[in-house]
Protein backbone atom coordinates (compact mmCIF):
# COMPACT_ATOMS: atom_id res chain seq x y z
CA UNK A 1 0.00 0.00 0.00
CA UNK A 2 2.54 2.09 0.75
CA UNK A 3 4.57 1.66 -1.98
CA UNK A 4 1.45 2.32 -4.61
CA UNK A 5 0.67 5.97 -2.56
CA UNK A 6 4.34 6.73 -2.98
CA UNK A 7 4.16 5.89 -7.13
CA UNK A 8 2.81 8.88 -9.17
CA UNK A 9 -0.42 7.23 -10.31
CA UNK A 10 -2.54 9.17 -12.22
CA UNK A 11 -5.55 10.60 -10.52
CA UNK A 12 -8.68 10.39 -11.89
CA UNK A 13 -10.35 13.61 -11.32
CA UNK A 14 -13.99 12.53 -11.18
CA UNK A 15 -13.46 9.88 -8.41
CA UNK A 16 -11.70 12.30 -6.53
CA UNK A 17 -14.51 14.95 -6.02
CA UNK A 18 -16.67 11.53 -5.72
CA UNK A 19 -14.75 10.94 -2.81
CA UNK A 20 -14.77 14.56 -1.51
CA UNK A 21 -18.90 14.65 -2.02
CA UNK A 22 -18.40 11.09 0.14
CA UNK A 23 -17.09 13.34 2.95
CA UNK A 24 -20.42 15.26 2.72
CA UNK A 25 -22.49 12.39 3.15
CA UNK A 26 -23.92 13.05 -0.43
CA UNK A 27 -25.39 9.54 -1.22
CA UNK A 28 -25.56 9.76 -5.44
CA UNK A 29 -21.93 10.11 -5.28
CA UNK A 30 -21.21 7.01 -3.33
CA UNK A 31 -23.70 5.72 -5.56
CA UNK A 32 -21.85 6.45 -8.29
CA UNK A 33 -18.41 5.05 -6.76
CA UNK A 34 -20.53 1.63 -5.90
CA UNK A 35 -21.67 1.32 -9.50
CA UNK A 36 -18.31 2.03 -10.66
CA UNK A 37 -15.95 -0.24 -8.72
CA UNK A 38 -18.23 -2.52 -6.30
CA UNK A 39 -18.38 -5.09 -9.49
CA UNK A 40 -14.44 -5.34 -9.35
CA UNK A 41 -13.90 -5.57 -6.08
CA UNK A 42 -16.46 -8.16 -5.81
CA UNK A 43 -14.21 -10.17 -8.12
CA UNK A 44 -11.35 -9.42 -6.90
CA UNK A 45 -12.25 -10.38 -3.42
CA UNK A 46 -13.27 -13.81 -5.47
CA UNK A 47 -9.44 -14.10 -5.92
CA UNK A 48 -8.90 -14.38 -2.43
CA UNK A 49 -12.38 -16.20 -1.11
CA UNK A 50 -12.66 -18.23 -4.35
CA UNK A 51 -16.76 -18.09 -3.41
CA UNK A 52 -19.13 -15.17 -5.00
CA UNK A 53 -21.26 -14.63 -1.53
CA UNK A 54 -17.90 -14.43 0.89
CA UNK A 55 -16.94 -12.15 -1.69
CA UNK A 56 -19.97 -10.43 -1.76
CA UNK A 57 -19.64 -9.62 2.16
CA UNK A 58 -16.22 -8.72 2.05
CA UNK A 59 -16.33 -6.20 -0.76
CA UNK A 60 -19.73 -4.61 1.20
CA UNK A 61 -17.07 -5.02 4.34
CA UNK A 62 -14.52 -3.15 2.43
CA UNK A 63 -16.81 -0.50 1.58
CA UNK A 64 -17.67 0.34 4.77
CA UNK A 65 -14.08 0.74 6.19
CA UNK A 66 -13.40 2.87 3.38
CA UNK A 67 -16.10 5.21 4.57
CA UNK A 68 -14.66 4.88 7.74
CA UNK A 69 -11.14 5.40 6.67
CA UNK A 70 -12.15 8.03 4.06
CA UNK A 71 -10.64 11.15 5.84
CA UNK A 72 -7.04 9.60 5.65
CA UNK A 73 -7.80 8.99 2.15
CA UNK A 74 -5.27 11.90 0.53
CA UNK A 75 -5.23 11.19 -3.36
CA UNK A 76 -1.52 9.94 -3.51
CA UNK A 77 -3.42 6.80 -5.26
CA UNK A 78 -6.29 6.35 -7.33
CA UNK A 79 -9.53 6.06 -5.91
CA UNK A 80 -9.68 2.44 -7.37
CA UNK A 81 -6.10 1.18 -6.09
CA UNK A 82 -7.16 2.95 -2.52
CA UNK A 83 -10.55 1.04 -2.50
CA UNK A 84 -8.72 -2.43 -3.79
CA UNK A 85 -5.82 -2.47 -0.91
CA UNK A 86 -8.61 -1.95 1.48
CA UNK A 87 -10.12 -4.68 0.10
CA UNK A 88 -7.47 -6.84 -0.35
CA UNK A 89 -6.89 -6.49 3.99
CA UNK A 90 -10.73 -7.44 4.38
CA UNK A 91 -10.03 -10.20 1.96
CA UNK A 92 -7.09 -11.62 3.47
CA UNK A 93 -8.72 -11.32 6.78
CA UNK A 94 -11.88 -13.31 5.87
CA UNK A 95 -9.81 -15.94 4.33
CA UNK A 96 -7.84 -16.41 7.43
CA UNK A 97 -11.00 -16.71 8.94
CA UNK A 98 -12.73 -19.13 6.87
CA UNK A 99 -9.83 -21.15 6.50
CA UNK A 100 -8.97 -19.84 3.26
CA UNK A 101 -5.88 -18.62 4.09
CA UNK A 102 -2.88 -19.26 1.02
CA UNK A 103 0.09 -21.07 2.14
CA UNK A 104 2.84 -19.29 2.36
CA UNK A 105 4.61 -21.69 -0.46
CA UNK A 106 2.05 -20.73 -2.90
CA UNK A 107 3.19 -16.94 -2.35
CA UNK A 108 6.84 -17.65 -3.50
CA UNK A 109 7.49 -17.82 -6.89
CA UNK A 110 9.46 -20.66 -7.25
CA UNK A 111 7.67 -22.43 -4.17
CA UNK A 112 5.45 -24.20 -6.77
CA UNK A 113 8.02 -26.08 -8.27
CA UNK A 114 9.11 -26.01 -12.21
CA UNK A 115 6.17 -24.79 -14.29
CA UNK A 116 7.37 -24.06 -17.56
CA UNK A 117 5.16 -21.06 -19.91
CA UNK A 118 4.86 -23.35 -22.43
CA UNK A 119 4.66 -27.44 -22.36
CA UNK A 120 8.32 -28.77 -22.91
CA UNK A 121 7.51 -31.02 -25.31
CA UNK A 122 6.58 -28.49 -27.55
CA UNK A 123 10.33 -27.67 -27.89
CA UNK A 124 12.99 -29.75 -29.63
CA UNK A 125 16.20 -31.02 -27.04
CA UNK A 126 18.52 -28.56 -25.87
CA UNK A 127 21.23 -30.27 -27.37
CA UNK A 128 19.16 -30.58 -30.82
CA UNK A 129 22.08 -30.46 -33.76
CA UNK A 130 20.16 -27.73 -35.69
CA UNK A 131 17.47 -26.32 -33.66
CA UNK A 132 18.56 -26.24 -30.39
CA UNK A 133 15.63 -25.27 -28.13
CA UNK A 134 12.99 -24.26 -30.98
CA UNK A 135 9.66 -25.03 -31.48
CA UNK A 136 8.99 -28.47 -32.29
CA UNK A 137 5.50 -27.57 -32.95
CA UNK A 138 4.97 -23.79 -33.59
CA UNK A 139 1.96 -22.05 -31.98
CA UNK A 140 -1.15 -21.87 -34.99
CA UNK A 141 -2.61 -18.18 -35.16
CA UNK A 142 -6.07 -18.46 -33.23
CA UNK A 143 -9.17 -17.77 -35.11
CA UNK A 144 -10.27 -14.03 -34.32
CA UNK A 145 -13.97 -15.04 -34.50
CA UNK A 146 -13.38 -17.67 -31.85
CA UNK A 147 -12.04 -15.64 -29.48
CA UNK A 148 -14.62 -13.39 -29.37
CA UNK A 149 -17.39 -15.79 -27.95
CA UNK A 150 -18.81 -16.46 -24.78
CA UNK A 151 -17.05 -20.16 -24.83
CA UNK A 152 -13.44 -18.61 -24.84
CA UNK A 153 -14.11 -16.06 -22.13
CA UNK A 154 -15.60 -19.12 -19.94
CA UNK A 155 -12.91 -20.72 -20.46
CA UNK A 156 -10.36 -18.34 -19.71
CA UNK A 157 -12.48 -17.71 -16.47
CA UNK A 158 -12.52 -21.36 -15.36
CA UNK A 159 -8.32 -21.58 -16.33
CA UNK A 160 -7.89 -18.01 -13.80
CA UNK A 161 -10.37 -19.46 -11.19
CA UNK A 162 -7.89 -22.97 -11.52
CA UNK A 163 -5.37 -20.82 -10.54
CA UNK A 164 -2.76 -21.02 -7.37
CA UNK A 165 -4.51 -17.92 -5.10
CA UNK A 166 -1.03 -15.74 -5.81
CA UNK A 167 -1.03 -16.06 -9.11
CA UNK A 168 -4.86 -15.50 -9.46
CA UNK A 169 -4.82 -11.90 -7.49
CA UNK A 170 -2.08 -10.58 -9.89
CA UNK A 171 -4.16 -11.42 -13.33
CA UNK A 172 -6.98 -10.45 -11.30
CA UNK A 173 -5.91 -6.96 -10.83
CA UNK A 174 -3.47 -6.79 -13.60
CA UNK A 175 -5.35 -8.06 -16.60
CA UNK A 176 -9.32 -8.41 -15.09
CA UNK A 177 -8.97 -4.90 -13.94
CA UNK A 178 -6.14 -3.06 -15.69
CA UNK A 179 -4.40 -1.75 -13.10
CA UNK A 180 -0.20 -1.46 -13.00
CA UNK A 181 2.56 -3.35 -12.21
CA UNK A 182 3.28 -0.29 -9.35
CA UNK A 183 -0.41 -0.26 -7.87
CA UNK A 184 -0.90 -4.29 -8.37
CA UNK A 185 2.49 -4.15 -6.14
CA UNK A 186 0.95 -1.74 -3.46
CA UNK A 187 -2.44 -3.69 -3.38
CA UNK A 188 -0.89 -7.08 -2.51
CA UNK A 189 2.07 -6.12 -1.02
CA UNK A 190 4.34 -7.85 -3.49
CA UNK A 191 8.07 -6.73 -4.68
CA UNK A 192 8.19 -6.10 -8.35
CA UNK A 193 10.06 -9.08 -9.31
CA UNK A 194 7.61 -11.48 -7.52
CA UNK A 195 4.61 -9.58 -8.98
CA UNK A 196 6.31 -10.25 -12.69
CA UNK A 197 6.98 -13.82 -11.97
CA UNK A 198 3.28 -14.75 -10.71
CA UNK A 199 1.63 -12.49 -13.62
CA UNK A 200 4.12 -14.70 -15.95
CA UNK A 201 2.86 -17.77 -14.78
CA UNK A 202 -0.53 -16.91 -14.48
CA UNK A 203 -0.86 -15.58 -17.82
CA UNK A 204 1.04 -18.36 -19.21
CA UNK A 205 -1.22 -20.65 -17.94
CA UNK A 206 -4.40 -18.92 -19.09
CA UNK A 207 -2.81 -18.79 -22.93
CA UNK A 208 -1.98 -22.90 -22.37
CA UNK A 209 -5.83 -23.18 -21.45
CA UNK A 210 -7.03 -20.81 -24.23
CA UNK A 211 -5.42 -23.28 -27.02
CA UNK A 212 -6.77 -26.34 -25.74
CA UNK A 213 -10.01 -24.71 -25.54
CA UNK A 214 -9.44 -23.46 -29.08
CA UNK A 215 -8.31 -26.62 -30.32
CA UNK A 216 -11.34 -28.20 -29.06
CA UNK A 217 -9.31 -30.28 -26.70
CA UNK A 218 -10.64 -32.04 -23.23
CA UNK A 219 -10.02 -29.13 -20.60
CA UNK A 220 -8.54 -29.84 -16.92
CA UNK A 221 -10.60 -30.32 -14.17
CA UNK B 1 27.37 -25.86 -39.52
CA UNK B 2 26.16 -23.91 -36.38
CA UNK B 3 28.15 -20.76 -35.57
CA UNK B 4 28.06 -20.96 -31.53
CA UNK B 5 27.20 -17.55 -31.12
CA UNK B 6 26.89 -17.23 -27.54
CA UNK B 7 24.14 -14.71 -26.92
CA UNK B 8 21.67 -16.42 -29.07
CA UNK B 9 18.40 -17.27 -27.74
CA UNK B 10 15.97 -20.34 -28.05
CA UNK B 11 12.43 -20.60 -28.28
CA UNK B 12 12.56 -22.15 -25.13
CA UNK B 13 14.08 -19.20 -23.13
CA UNK B 14 12.36 -16.41 -25.34
CA UNK B 15 8.84 -17.78 -24.27
CA UNK B 16 10.12 -17.54 -20.52
CA UNK B 17 11.10 -13.87 -20.85
CA UNK B 18 8.17 -12.52 -22.81
CA UNK B 19 6.57 -11.01 -19.37
CA UNK B 20 9.51 -9.06 -18.50
CA UNK B 21 9.91 -7.97 -21.80
CA UNK B 22 6.41 -6.59 -22.09
CA UNK B 23 7.03 -4.89 -18.58
CA UNK B 24 10.34 -3.59 -19.45
CA UNK B 25 11.81 -5.80 -17.26
CA UNK B 26 14.66 -6.98 -19.38
CA UNK B 27 18.36 -5.96 -19.24
CA UNK B 28 19.40 -4.17 -22.57
CA UNK B 29 21.25 -7.30 -23.61
CA UNK B 30 18.43 -9.83 -23.10
CA UNK B 31 16.43 -7.29 -24.81
CA UNK B 32 18.45 -7.16 -28.10
CA UNK B 33 18.77 -10.81 -28.05
CA UNK B 34 15.00 -10.74 -27.57
CA UNK B 35 14.27 -8.83 -30.37
CA UNK B 36 16.76 -10.61 -32.70
CA UNK B 37 15.47 -13.51 -32.05
CA UNK B 38 11.97 -12.13 -32.21
CA UNK B 39 12.78 -10.70 -35.58
CA UNK B 40 14.02 -14.53 -37.24
CA UNK B 41 11.34 -16.78 -35.77
CA UNK B 42 7.67 -16.86 -36.73
CA UNK B 43 7.06 -19.08 -34.32
CA UNK B 44 7.63 -16.70 -31.70
CA UNK B 45 5.77 -14.01 -33.12
CA UNK B 46 2.83 -16.38 -32.78
CA UNK B 47 3.68 -17.25 -29.46
CA UNK B 48 3.75 -13.82 -29.08
CA UNK B 49 0.54 -12.63 -30.32
CA UNK B 50 -1.38 -15.62 -28.47
CA UNK B 51 -0.18 -13.78 -25.43
CA UNK B 52 -1.62 -10.52 -26.38
CA UNK B 53 -4.60 -12.44 -27.25
CA UNK B 54 -4.72 -14.10 -23.68
CA UNK B 55 -4.59 -10.91 -22.14
CA UNK B 56 -7.07 -9.32 -24.48
CA UNK B 57 -9.72 -12.22 -23.93
CA UNK B 58 -8.75 -11.76 -19.95
CA UNK B 59 -9.80 -7.72 -19.91
CA UNK B 60 -12.99 -8.81 -21.27
CA UNK B 61 -14.08 -10.59 -18.00
CA UNK B 62 -14.28 -7.41 -16.79
CA UNK B 63 -17.88 -6.86 -16.84
CA UNK B 64 -20.54 -7.29 -14.46
CA UNK B 65 -23.17 -5.04 -12.89
CA UNK B 66 -24.12 -4.18 -9.11
CA UNK B 67 -26.76 -6.73 -8.30
CA UNK B 68 -29.67 -4.52 -6.95
CA UNK B 69 -29.45 -6.88 -3.66
CA UNK B 70 -25.91 -5.43 -2.87
CA UNK B 71 -27.06 -1.65 -4.05
CA UNK B 72 -29.69 -1.17 -1.58
CA UNK B 73 -27.13 -3.13 1.07
CA UNK B 74 -24.71 -1.02 0.55
CA UNK B 75 -27.13 1.98 -0.11
CA UNK B 76 -28.25 0.91 3.70
CA UNK B 77 -24.87 0.50 4.79
CA UNK B 78 -24.29 4.71 3.78
CA UNK B 79 -27.33 5.72 5.12
CA UNK B 80 -26.70 3.78 8.88
CA UNK B 81 -22.71 5.38 8.61
CA UNK B 82 -23.98 8.71 8.03
CA UNK B 83 -26.34 9.13 10.69
CA UNK B 84 -24.06 6.70 12.84
CA UNK B 85 -21.50 10.10 12.39
CA UNK B 86 -23.93 12.67 12.11
CA UNK B 87 -22.45 12.87 9.17
CA UNK B 88 -18.94 12.41 7.81
CA UNK B 89 -16.63 14.98 8.22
Amino acid sequence: MTEAAAGPSPLPGADLELVAALRRGDEAAFLTLVERHHASMVRVARSWLGNQALAEESAQEAWLAALQGMARFEGRSSVKSWLFAILANCARRRAAREGRSVPFSSLVPGGEGDDPAVEPSRFLADDHPRWPGHWARAPEPWAEERLLTRETAEAARRAIGALPPSQRQVITLRDVEGLGAEETCGVLGLSEGNQRVLLHRARARVRAALERHLRGEEEEA
Amino acid sequence: MRPPVPTEMSCRELVELVTAWHEGALSMADRTRFEMHLCLCTGCRGHLEQMRRTIEVTGRLAEADVSPAAREDLLRAFRDFVRGKGGPR
